[in-house]
Formats: C-alpha cells, structure tokens, sequence
C-alpha cells in the first residue's frame, strides 16, 4: 500500500519532469519552426548587415514571410551575402524588389524588409535581389551627425 | 577458528603483537580486556573487514585475509556479528531489519520470509514488535533485534561486539541468557568481545585475557579466576588499581604542580 | 614547527588525495549501479526523497525568480520601448543560467545535505559496516541508489524550475503589465533555440551540475567522521563544495558553450 503510494507520487513527479521539457521546447524554444523551412532561397548582397543574425526575420509590409538562413562574405567583392528563406506561398514577389536592413525600435533586433517592385516575372529558387541598402550603422550615423554640427559651427565661432 | 601471529598497526600504534587465538566449534569463546585494547578491531579482522599486517586467520578452514570480495562475502553469509550499537537501519521497523539478509541473500517468498522472521523474532521475546521503527526501541531490545537480525540466515558463528555495554541489569540478564540458548539450540559457534567480566564469566566456556596488544591468560572461567597472576586478579575482580594503573601516563605530579606554580 | 611552505604542502597532498579518492569511490558508484537493473524499486523510495520532496521548494522558487525576472525586465526594456523582448529576457536568463544554477543549489541545501548526513549516520551507527557484515555491498544498496535517483532528479527538477520560472515571467509581464502576449511568446520562440540555448543549458549543464552534487554530498557522508561533529562538518561542506563546483562549472560551461573567446 505504502509503495504503491510512493510510486504514484514518484510517477508524476517524473511525468511532471517530462512535461517541463516538453512545453520548454514546444511553446518557449524554436522548435515549432524547425523544419518548416520549405520556402524557396533567395541571395542578397549588401555592403553592410549591421547587427543582422541568422534567424532574423523577413518581412514584407510588416509581414513576416520568411527568415534569413545564411550570412557569409564574398571573398572577391567583400560584400556580405545573405540567403533568405522564402515560405513557399509567397511566391509572387516580383523579381526587381529591393530588400533593407531595418531595425525594429531604437536598439531593437534587426531584420529585412522587402519592398515590393514592378516587374511581371517573380522571384525563384536561387534567385538574388539586385536592389538592397544597408543596415544603418548607428556610430556612422553619430560620427556624420558631429562632423555636420562642426562644419556648420567652425565658421560662427571665429570672430 | 584458528589465529596465529596476528599483528596489527594503526598508524605508529601496534593493536596486536602476534596474537594466538582458538576458538573452538560449538562453543561460546570470549575476549576479554579493557576498552580500548582493540577488541572490536580484532571482530573487524576476524570478519574480513579490514587485513593485518602480518599472520594468519582462518575460519572454517578459510583464510580470512586472503580471500577475494566473492569468497569473502559467501564466508560472511555463514557469519553474523552484533554490533556494539545494535546497527538497525533507522529507515526500516523490527520486521524488515530482520528479513533484510533474506531478501538479499535468498529468494524465498515472501510468505517465508514472513513465517522466518516470525521464528527469530519469537527466539528473542519480541514477536510483538514487529511493527515498531528502530528509534522506538529501548537499547536492550534493540540488540534483541539486531542479535535476530544475525541470526536470520542460519550462520554457524556469530560474533558478538560488546553486547552487554550500556544494559540495565534485566536487559543484561535476558541477553546473556538468550547468547547460551541460541549457541546450545542453534550450535552456532560464537564469539563474545566485552569488559563486562561477571556476565561474560557466567556464559563463556573459555576465555582470553587481551591486554596491550597481547594475550595476557587465557583458559576457562574458572580456571582464571583462581590465577595468580595480578594483572589478572585486578581484571576479573575490578580492582581499580594494580598492575593496570589508574593513572594516565604523565609526569611526576609534584613537578607537575610545581612548575605551573613558578610560571 | 612548521612553516607556512610545508603546511601548504601538506594542505595540497591533502586536497591532492581527497580527490583521488573521491574519483575511486565515483567508480565503485558507477561499477555498483548495474545492481539497480535488478532492484528497481530501491530507485523509486530514493526518487521520491530527492525528487518529490524537493519539488515544493523547486516551484515556489521557479515561481519568484521568474516573477521577479519580469518586473526588472520589464522595469529595463519599459525605457527603449522594447518590452515585447521581455520574453525573451527571461527565457534565455532561465534556460542558460539561472534555471540549472539555481536548481543545483537549491538541490544541494535541500537534498544534498540530508544525502550525506543520511550516510555519514548511517556510518557512525555502525549501519555501512554491519550490512558488510551481511555480505551487502553498500555501496550497491545504498549509494547506488541515491546517487542514480539524485542523477535522474536534478535535470528533471531544472525543467520543471525552468518552465515555472517562465510562466512566472508571463504572469507578471503579460497579466499584470499588460505585455502583449503574442510578443511575449513569439519573440521568446524566435531568439530560444532548441539545442544550443535549451540543449546546452536545460540539458547539458543540469546533467553535469546532477552527477557534481550528488557525487559531491555521498562523497562528504561517506567520508564523514563517525561523531556528530563530523556529521555536521560534512554536510555544511556539501552545500559548501557543491556550491562552488557548480558556479565553477557554470563558468567553464558557459564560456564553452555560449562564449565569444
């Protein structure tokens, strides 16, 4: 009686475990989105990727279509060359869209943004997109912001 | 049992210097000593738990030191000891202590097991117990059970540590009388460590006299009791002073007082 | 008289073989496990007092860390306008770090010292040495077990530490801040990885942190002193060691796993 008590209390304490284990990597880790990768690759240069990491998200309006799956850096041009994923649903993107490192909030994490463009053929499975603007570079961005204030200030300071 | 030229270190300390010891089958054997003259060492080696330094012990024509784990633990299936504490496992009752060798040595079922453990715990007067936590017990019944606990296994010697230190009379009383029973109805063959001179006199039929590493006398009670030797005489008839002094060695303990007086 | 040389001396021989022999009683541990494959039911009454009795303190625990994960996270992000990373914040915190450290420390005050006061009374009793005497190995009946059990618990009790300290986090950040929800979950599945954040921390570090806590606290028991001094001694050195082995792996673990060096 006494161990069948024990064991009931041993058994859902077990089973408690497992369950722990189980909502860690269904509902908290990326679990859900492995092996959901059957969207179509798609290559973009860009001069610089800032803080973009694989995993990144790719948007269009807001929307989130896919995710980056690839960073590497041409050796012979030393862009950075970043393969997205594409879900496959998605499959009328025009083939001139411009693709932007944004980021989301100030000091947010980083991500693509596409912009849709005009032309009548879309993207496919290892195509590239030719139009891409880099990631703002927050210290470039202050450094410029000083060296206008310093300009603009020199000649007013001299008497 | 035979011991021959048993020596014994523990650290720069000899506990033994070539000890003789035979303890007949069938019979109750006791060692007797002060405390601290390495007694329980002495069941510790007999029983393979820890090795001399030198010579020979064997029982049942087995030499103890010698032995491999394997051998070692069928020889101490056929041994029981009670410890000085009565060593029950504070996690089981009176009943499963006593059924513990059995269900890791044999496996009876447990209706058996139920009707042996029933058996020995009737042999030492607690059949009725069965259900109480170690820690429930007085420290005579404790022993009673741990002395059933030994016995469970059927052994053909059984080694006694102390039983009769720390006992009210009556406990000690019940005890010495249940070690000659169960010796005579079971012709186990045991062996009794103790300083507690009168009750180990009345049941043993021979008896060692241990002293500094030595065997000092041995021979049958009553045979010791008339010895001439003062050492014994001081033993056997709790003298307080005499060749064993009372003192701790120390300095003269004039200088003694003196020197903290001119310091 | 000794100088300060030869006490250190003396103190690393010391220390030097301490360790020697606990690695020789972590092998007899190991070499006696196969005896549970036939006593199963040794494992369960050990499980439930490691594992099941360990349990309240794990989810209350759980419950305030990731509470108060949320309120400073949230009291932080609150000011770059991110707080749908709060989710984030505290999942990868509880995941990498705090979760197995926390557990494992929790695990030492809570089962590791009654695991060695438990033995090294067994052992001043005299309870070891007669079960030798009955042709038991103790270490097959009675460490064996515990330390399997203990080696079992600890991950468990990280995970189930974990997800509660996670849903401690939501029901500050989502019911009482008004975090959005979907945020909070999306966000925390998009940055937590299977493997590298809850393969290496909820797994890896808990199953090191089991097997240093448990062989740590039947080591301290089995090397007590059979007095209850030495009892005592041993069992404020177990949470003691304990502690500073696990934070010592942590770091060693952590700059392994997730380190930029």
């Amino acid at each position: 009686m006494r161990q069948k008590h024990l064991e009931l209390l041993v058994g859902a304490f077990v089973a408690l475990g497992l369950a722990a284990f189980l909502l860690l990597a269904l509902k908290v880790s990326d679990i859900a989105h492995i092996g959901e990768d059957q969207g179509y690759r798609v290559t973009a240069r860009f001069e610089n990727i800032g803080g973009l990491k694989i995993r990144a998200p790719v948007t269009l309006g807001g929307v989130r279509i896919g995710r980056v799956v690839g960073i590497n850096l041409d050796p012979n041009t030393f862009e950075a060359l970043v393969t997205l994923s594409i879900e496959p649903q998605y499959d009328r993107l025009p083939s001139d869209s411009s693709a932007s490192i944004l980021t989301a909030g100030l000091l947010g994490e980083q991500y693509i943004g596409l912009e849709p463009g005009g032309m009548d053929d879309f993207l496919k499975n290892g195509g590239s997109l030719k139009l891409t603007q880099s990631a703002l570079v927050l210290e470039k961005l202050i450094g410029r912001m000083f060296t206008n204030a310093a300009q603009g200030e020199a000649p007013a300071k001299t008497p | 049992m035979t011991v021959r030229g048993l020596s014994f270190h523990r650290g720069e300390r000899a506990i033994f210097r070539e000890v003789d010891l035979d303890i007949p089958r069938g019979k109750v054997t006791a060692i007797m000593g002060p405390s601290g003259t390495g007694k329980t060492t002495l069941l510790r080696l007999l029983g393979g738990q820890i090795r001399p330094d030198a010579g020979l012990i064997e029982v049942d024509g087995l030499r103890v030191p010698e032995l491999g784990r394997l051998e070692l633990y069928q020889l101490r299936q056929r041994m029981g000891m009670l410890f000085q504490s009565g060593a029950l496992f504070t996690d089981l009752n009176v009943f499963d202590n006593v059924a513990f060798p059995l269900r890791e040595h044999t496996r009876l079922s447990e209706n058996l097991i139920h009707t042996l453990v029933l058996m020995k715990l009737e042999a030492v007067g607690l059949r009725g117990a069965r259900e109480l936590m170690p820690a429930e017990l007085s420290g005579g019944m404790a022993r009673r059970v741990a002395l059933a606990r030994a016995i469970a296994l059927d052994p053909m010697m059984v080694l006694y540590d102390e039983p009769f230190a720390g006992q009210d009379p009556i406990s000690m009383g019940v005890l010495t009388q249940l070690i000659r029973t169960l010796n005579d109805a079971l012709c186990l063959t045991s062996i009794i460590v103790s300083h507690d001179v009168k009750e180990t006199a009345a049941i043993a039929d021979y008896l060692y006299l241990l002293s500094d590493g030595q065997i000092v006398e041995h021979g049958t009670p009553a045979e010791l009791g008339r010895s001439p030797s003062p050492w014994v005489d001081q033993f056997m008839h709790a003298r307080p002073d005499g060749p064993m002094s009372f003192h701790y060695p120390a300095p003269a303990y004039e200088s003694e007082l003196l020197l903290r007086d001119a310091a | 008289m000794t100088g300060p040389l030869e006490r250190l001396g003396r103190w690393a021989l010391e220390r030097l073989t301490a360790l020697g022999r606990a690695n020789l009683f972590l092998l007899r541990l190991l070499g006696a496990l196969g005896f549970l494959l036939r006593r199963p039911g040794l494992l369960v009454k050990q499980l439930y007092a490691v594992g099941v009795l360990s349990l309240p303190i794990i989810l209350v625990s759980g419950l305030f860390v990731g509470m108060v994960l949320g309120l400073q996270g949230y009291a932080n992000l609150v000011y770059f306008g991110a707080t749908s990373s709060l989710g984030t914040v505290v999942a990868l915190s509880l995941v990498r770090e705090l979760g197995p450290v926390l557990t494992a420390l929790l695990y030492a005050g809570r089962a590791g010292s009654a695991l060695t006061a438990e033995i090294g009374l067994m052992k001043a009793t005299e309870q070891l040495a007669s079960m030798q005497m009955m042709a038991v190995d103790p270490f097959a009946r009675v460490l064996a077990p515990r330390f399997l059990a203990g080696f079992v618990a600890v991950p468990l009790l990280t995970a189930i530490f974990t997800a509660v300290g996670i849903l401690g986090g939501y029901l500050v950040a989502v019911v009482q801040l008004g975090v959005d929800g979907g945020a909070f979950w999306a966000q925390m599945q998009a940055r937590v990885l299977l493997w590298e954040d809850i393969g290496n921390g909820v797994i890896v570090k808990s199953v090191v942190f089991a097997l240093l806590a448990n062989w740590i606290a039947l080591f301290e028991g089995y090397e007590a002193h059979p007095t209850s001094e030495g009892v005592s001694l041993a069992t404020t050195q177990t949470v003691v060691v304990t502690s500073l082995a696990v934070l010592g792996g942590d770091f060693l673990l952590t700059a392994l796993m997730f380190g930029v060096w």
